[in-house]
């Protein structure tokens, strides 16, 4: 027969002061914990929006990265005359053939630098990512040395804002709009013309081609024809599963960092459980006795403390990820070593972490309890009574 | 006397202190009958409390046998020994042993939790348990705004919110000022005259044994007399 949960609930709630600061404990770890899932989950939706699985992206093969990679023309011309391809309206295919540079460019506030793509892009790049929208300005013009720029460079980078000169490439760019690309990782980035971005670089080759399929379904076909031509020494990807293989060596990281740090951080919230816990049974040791003489199991004992420490891990649990939502409103930007270029990306708290969050902190609880629970039910009822 | 309630024969009970063997009780005999109300007195450390506690069924003899109601208790498992205390046994301590966090009805309700009553047959008779014993405007109060007569009221009315076979009752005044020790007092004579219940109560109180329809005597491990109180 369980005592009734009021009863624990106010036995924590009698004991303000302590209660708090266990639970406090608790809920940094939980904090800790939530965030780096949340910001796990963050980058990878980043980098995930950023392609579309009706999308193709043609790299060397084996070069893993657009900046790594190369495509020379001729090859570019045989991708984009593939049967695969999706058609425009005015029958051109919808191919932008790209070509990616990294370049140094300053942050604004501390000024540091960092590295930022550049993505030199044909006629039909907007037309293949529907999500890059033009929010400032307009597009750059065909043939020009003009470029647009995505939002969170313009945020984050000194000299990027609408109608500013940029130097880059041994040339001077004009800034004519800026673009939104949804949270994507494309916002991270500076866009202009491709052929002037390679005349600008010295570059005779493309790093990547990126095409829309006329269907969904043709994707093996196309990986297949461009694998066994002896023409070509490409690799065909989707464009989505692309992006989320670029976020993998981070996110794993950041994974693996932040789960050792809150495992470490644990123990020490375990071990302040158990404390309060300890005092807990000491205090009502004369209680337990009472409890039990009045018919109450050893079981009912050992549930009323364990169900204790739970509620007191719920409790630090429920604070964490409250503070932890509040860092959804923070935009952090870091090096993507994949990729080498800077990218910013929000902690994004999902349904699945809130419950891992408050699953941890109901365990972490219930270790601390078990050694005191165990003591309570323990105890004989007249060395209890006698304490008193 | 009434058809035994309790009946002792050759009970022992010693504590191992430190490495010596400190006997307690010595082949004891004891018969308390039905609607009695004994007092146990005797000097501080006569076990005095530990016959009770075993009357009670909370510990154990080393020998002997006791029944209680019919049941021979000592052979009982622990469960069923808990059990068999939520039924039979109501229990008044010198210091209350309130739950602070519960509530006056909480408190009294709280060996209801052990019975398959519902949640409003549980209330009810709270209710009318804190009424019996003059506290009907208490029942929301905490034991730590209530005084020591109060709470001990409170605990009687816990005490017979079962309908218990026997009560047992150890130094209940002892923490009490003369008033409210008379109260309490006057409260446990209604329960065994009124209400026919059988009781048990340790005290070194000449005032509280006097109250008792009989005394008993302890020393050094045995009954000495057994007096009916003047
Ligand atoms: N758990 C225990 N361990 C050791 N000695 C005990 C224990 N309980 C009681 N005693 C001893 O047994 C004797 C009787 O105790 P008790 O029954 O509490 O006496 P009373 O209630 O008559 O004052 C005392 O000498 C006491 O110290
Ligand atoms: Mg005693």
């Amino acid at each position: 027969m369980p005592l009734p949960l009021s009863y624990n609930v106010r036995n924590l709630w009698a004991r303000k002061l302590t209660t708090a600061l266990t639970a406090g404990g608790m809920a940094l770890v939980v904090f800790v914990f939530a965030t780096v899932l949340m910001l796990e989950q963050g980058l990878r939706d980043t980098l995930v929006g950023t392609g579309s699985y009706d999308n193709a992206l043609v790299i060397r093969r084996a070069a893993g990265t657009e900046v790594q990679s190369t495509v020379d023309r001729a090859q570019a011309n045989v991708v984009e005359s593939r049967p695969e391809v999706a058609l425009g309206p005015d029958g051109a295919p919808l191919v932008s053939k790209e070509v990616v540079v990294l370049i140094s460019l300053d942050k604004r506030g501390s000024g540091g630098p960092s590295n930022v793509v550049i993505r030199g892009v044909g006629p039909a790049a907007l037309t293949l990512r529907p999500q890059v929208r033009i929010v400032e300005g307009r597009t750059f013009r065909p043939g020009s040395s003009e470029i647009i720029v995505g939002r969170g460079i313009a945020e984050r980078f000194q000299g990027t804002s609408l109608g500013q000169r940029m130097k880059f490439g041994m040339r001077e760019w004009t800034v004519v709009g800026l673009f939104d690309a949804g949270g994507s990782g494309f916002d991270s980035e500076i866009w202009g013309d491709s052929d002037q971005m390679m005349q600008a670089f010295r570059r005779t080759m493309f790093s990547s081609v990126v095409l829309r399929l006329n269907d969904t379904t043709a994707f093996p076909r196309l990986e297949d024809a461009l694998e066994s031509d002896p023409r070509l020494t490409v690799e065909a990807k989707r464009e989505a599963v692309f992006y989320a293989e670029q976020s993998e060596t981070l996110a794993r990281f950041i994974r693996i960092l932040g789960l050792t740090l809150s495992v470490i951080f644990s123990i020490g919230a375990v071990i302040g459980a158990m404390i309060t816990m300890y005092a807990s049974v000491a205090n009502r040791t004369a209680e337990i006795g009472t409890l039990r003489a009045l018919g109450f199991q050893r079981g009912s004992i050992l549930t009323a403390f364990l169900v204790e420490a739970v509620a007191l891990g719920l409790a630090g649990g429920v604070v964490g990820v409250a503070a932890a939502s509040a860092m959804q409103l923070v935009t952090i930007s870091t090096m993507n070593w994949q990729s080498f270029s800077e990218i910013a990306f929000s902690f994004r708290l999902t349904p699945g972490i809130t419950v891992a969050s408050l699953g941890f902190a109901a365990t972490m609880g219930l270790v601390g309890g078990v050694l005191p629970a165990a003591r309570a039910a323990r105890l004989a009822i007249v060395d209890a009574l006698r304490a008193a | 006397m009434n058809d035994p309630v309790v009946e002792i024969r050759g009970l022992a009970k010693s504590y191992r202190r430190g490495g010596q063997i400190v006997p307690v009780l010595e082949a004891l005999d004891l018969d308390i009958g039905a609607g009695d109300f004994i007092a146990l007195m005797g000097p501080s450390g006569s076990g005095k409390s530990t016959l009770l506690n075993i009357i009670a069924g909370i510990d154990k003899p080393d020998r002997g046998t006791l029944r209680v109601n019919g049941t021979e208790i000592v052979r009982l498992r622990e469960a069923e020994l808990a059990r068999w205390r939520a039924q039979h046994i109501g229990f008044i301590f010198q210091f209350y042993n309130l739950m602070p966090v519960l509530t006056a009805a909480e408190n009294v309700e709280l060996p209801l939790l052990l019975t398959p009553l519902g949640r409003g047959d549980r209330r009810r008779r709270a209710e009318l348990a804190l009424s019996m014993v003059g506290l009907a405007d208490r029942m929301t109060h905490y034991p730590s705004e209530l005084s020591g007569g109060q709470q001990q009221r409170v605990a009687i009315a816990r005490a017979i919110i079962t309908d218990p076979t026997l009560i047992v009752a150890d130094e209940p005044t002892g923490d009490l000022d003369r008033v409210a020790a008379g109260e309490i007092l006057d409260l446990m004579v209604r329960l065994n005259a009124e209400a026919g219940k059988t009781i048990i109560m340790v005290t070194h109180d000449q005032r509280a044994a006097e109250r008792a329809r009989s005394v008993v005597h302890l020393e050094k491990g045995m009954i000495r007399t057994e007096t009916d109180a003047p």
